[in-house]
């Protein structure tokens, strides 16, 4: 055991000594013991598994038969989360409605108002409301309350402001404000703010600097019933926004919100990734799809830089070099290898880079790899280039997976058409057959895993810890890499291979958890090193 | 354009008509009544004294839910006027979220004269204009009363 062994060697070390202290290591010591458990004692227990489908069966000997004091089998790596539907989200609304109501002893609608002004933050707003309740009235939109409800009237003499309309008999609307404008240049008024600029919330009276809100009460006087769901929908969605612990879930069509209770500022700590029940994965902290092991701030500069990097970082390593001397970036676009660098005058071999009066005769055919200089140049030119290198190699990597994936869906998808052929010609039945399923669901939700490893791995510094999870990383690839060779066999032999892909499946799945574990574990407990600040 | 919008824009050429605000022509078509040709002095008291400049405001096909839109046809050096060939202006309740349909033009008019007098450089569309109207204003009203007599005369 190859870990084991390092622990013992470097133990006597300062370093390991303090570190021992700090994260409580301990050797992992039960049934699987290819790898070293380091958990930070504080972070056990804080996590509950919410979501029980998912409770059943990720039996991971290696972790349970130590979390003694953990009553859910939930992993380090995972938050607890509700999904909510739509209809769930207006019953939240409502309830808070009511109970804020109460307390403040105003009607609902007023109610509403009150809290979308506060941005639902309830006991922010009862307590502004107790100690100044005119200024949050008025900074509501509810100022100078009037005792009639508003309701549509005939008015003897009314001109209307808007469309300068004066006939007799013109119905006119106001709300307790008094801003009275003829019915119909209120419902386009409100028509143009619903469905054009789509506000809901924040909808104020249309009378030249009123900033009283339109009440959903009067609103219902007014506007078609499209209109009103409409509404609705938008007040629900400024809800969802307002609120810190409720996020919409991003994928197409998906109406499902999602609560989780962490905060913004322990994204440096925690990768908060949550799963709809519309099947999506994705991240609490930043909405991008399921980026774990790497924290949102990490993901976010790896996005960047690939956007504005790889590809000019790519043609710069395959079609230029640098000169010797100053390290100007040359393309060599000529025939000629008698290079003279534009910047600095010096002269070199574009073959072997050495300085070019060694060259004597030998012209146009560099035959001189063995020379000092030329290898002293190139091995400066290797140093100066490393970064650039290691860029591209993690960069690869996880483009690598993320092309992979993809064609591990597109063979899956073939696949899925002869399984119906499979189950006539072996008569296997569909239960049966759905272990290709499973594979291929953990082939993608591997390769995802593994995507971000190398993003997060393009930054960390290595310190103890870099180790383990490279050692988790290869892990976890070669395992994924032999569950996808199975994917590509002929269809004819996939019914001798089942039970094999199965164990394989397993396998790529523990090996997943185990990477991802101890990851957000030294996240958690800060034993990474990071060659950038994260934010 | 609805017949209410017509009847509006009308009503309202009518009132600017009977009170027209000083320094100021409007050139009206009723055969294009959504577009008025507007000739303002520059104000007696601003750095655009002697100035004449053309505007253009345009009334959208939602007028009055949507606000006017006003362009200086006249080049003019003013943190709040854009530096191009739209000479767009875009701020107060020519804002679409602060503009309400009671709003008249000719409360536009006297919002663009109140800026010529004393333009916002809080809210500006030419940043670099605003500096300099903070930082620098002998420079500011230098290149201002250069452009009226270059362009607006």
């Amino acid at each position: 055991m190859d870990s084991d062994d390092e622990f013992n060697s470097s133990q006597g070390s300062e370093d390991e000594f303090m570190n021992d202290q700090d994260s409580d290591v301990s050797i992992g010591d039960a049934d699987d013991g290819e790898f070293l458990v380091l958990r930070p004692k504080k972070s056990v227990n804080k996590f509950r598994w919410l979501d029980s489908d998912i409770d059943i069966d990720e039996g991971d000997g290696g972790f349970e038969s130590q979390d003694k004091d953990i009553k859910s089998s939930k992993h380090s790596y995972e938050v607890d989360f509700t999904v909510y539907s739509p209809e769930q989200i207006q019953e939240h609304q409502n309830s808070q409605i009511g109970e804020v109501g109460n307390i403040l002893g105003q009607p609902p609608e007023a109610t509403a108002i009150l809290l979308r002004h506060a941005r639902w933050n309830k006991e922010r707003l009862i307590e502004s409301y107790m100690d100044r309740t005119e200024e949050v009235l008025e900074s509501a939109g509810l100022g100078e309350s009037a005792s009639d409800p508003p309701k549509i009237e005939k008015i003897k003499g009314f001109a209307c402001d808007i469309c300068c309309e004066d006939e007799p008999g013109l119905e006119s609307f106001a709300m307790k404000c008094g801003h009275r404008f003829c019915v119909d240049c209120y419902k386009h008024y409100l028509q143009t703010k619903i469905k054009d600029e789509g506000e809901a919330a924040r909808i104020r009276c249309p009378g030249d600097g009123c900033n009283r809100i339109v009440d959903s009460k009067s609103l219902d006087f007014l506007v078609s019933d499209n209109l009103k769901d409409r509404y609705q929908e938008l007040l629900t969605r400024t809800y969802v926004d307002d609120k810190d612990n409720l996020r919409w879930c991003p994928a197409p069509n998906c109406e499902f919100a999602v609560e989780c209770g962490v905060k913004d500022k322990e994204l440096a700590k925690i990768v908060p990734t949550v799963h709809c029940d519309c099947g999506h994965f994705f991240c609490f902290g930043c909405s991008l799809t399921d980026h774990q092991p790497a924290p949102c701030s990490l993901v976010k500069k790896w996005l960047k830089k690939c956007e504005d990097d790889s590809e000019t970082a790519n043609w710069i390593s395959a079609n230029t070099k640098e000169c010797p001397k100053c390290h100007s970036t040359i393309e060599k676009n000529g025939g000629c290898n008698h290079m003279t660098c534009r910047k600095c005058r010096h002269e070199f071999c574009w073959m072997c880079m050495g300085i070019w009066s060694e060259h004597g005769t030998s012209w146009y055919n560099c035959n001189r790899f063995e020379e000092k200089s030329g290898s002293e140049a190139r091995d400066a030119q290797a140093k100066s280039r490393q970064s650039l290198e290691r860029y591209l190699h993690y960069y690869n990597r996880y483009a690598n997976h993320e092309q992979s994936a993809k064609l591990d869906k597109d063979i899956y998808l073939k696949t899925e058409k002869k399984m119906s052929q499979l189950q006539i010609s072996t008569g296997m039945s569909w239960i049966e057959v759905q272990f290709l399923e499973s594979a291929s669901q953990a082939l993608q939700q591997c390769r995802q895993t593994l995507k971000w490893t190398y993003a997060f791995a393009y930054y960390l510094a290595r310190n103890n810890q870099t180790e383990i999870f490279e050692d988790n990383q290869k892990d976890l690839e070669m395992a994924v890499e032999n569950l996808s060779e199975m994917f590509e066999k002929p269809i004819d032999q996939l019914e001798s291979l089942k039970v094999e892909m199965m164990d394989k499946t397993a396998y790529c799945n523990k090996r997943r958890i185990i990477l991802l574990n101890d990851t957000a574990e030294n996240l958690k407990s800060s034993n990474w090193e990071f060659n950038v600040v994260l934010s | 354009m609805s017949a209410g919008s017509k009847k509006r824009i009308l009503k309202e050429y009518g009132e600017c008509m009977n009170d027209t605000p000083s320094g100021m022509k409007i050139n009206f078509d009723e055969q294009n009544m959504t577009e008025w040709e507007v000739l303002m002095d520059g104000p007696e008291q601003s750095v655009y004294a002697g100035g004449h400049f053309k505007l253009k405001i345009t009334f959208p096909i939602e007028y009055p839910f949507k606000p006017p839109v006003v362009s200086f046809k006249t080049k003019i050096y003013h943190p709040n006027v854009s530096n191009d060939e739209k000479g767009s202006m875009c701020l107060g309740m020519l804002r679409p979220e602060a503009w309400k349909p009671p709003n008249k033009v000719v409360s536009v008019l006297h919002l663009i004269q109140t800026l010529l007098i004393e333009p916002n450089s809080d809210d500006s569309i030419e940043p670099s204009i605003a500096t300099e109207y903070k930082d620098n204003r002998k420079e500011f009203e230098k290149t201002a009363k250069d452009w009226v007599k270059r362009y607006a005369k």
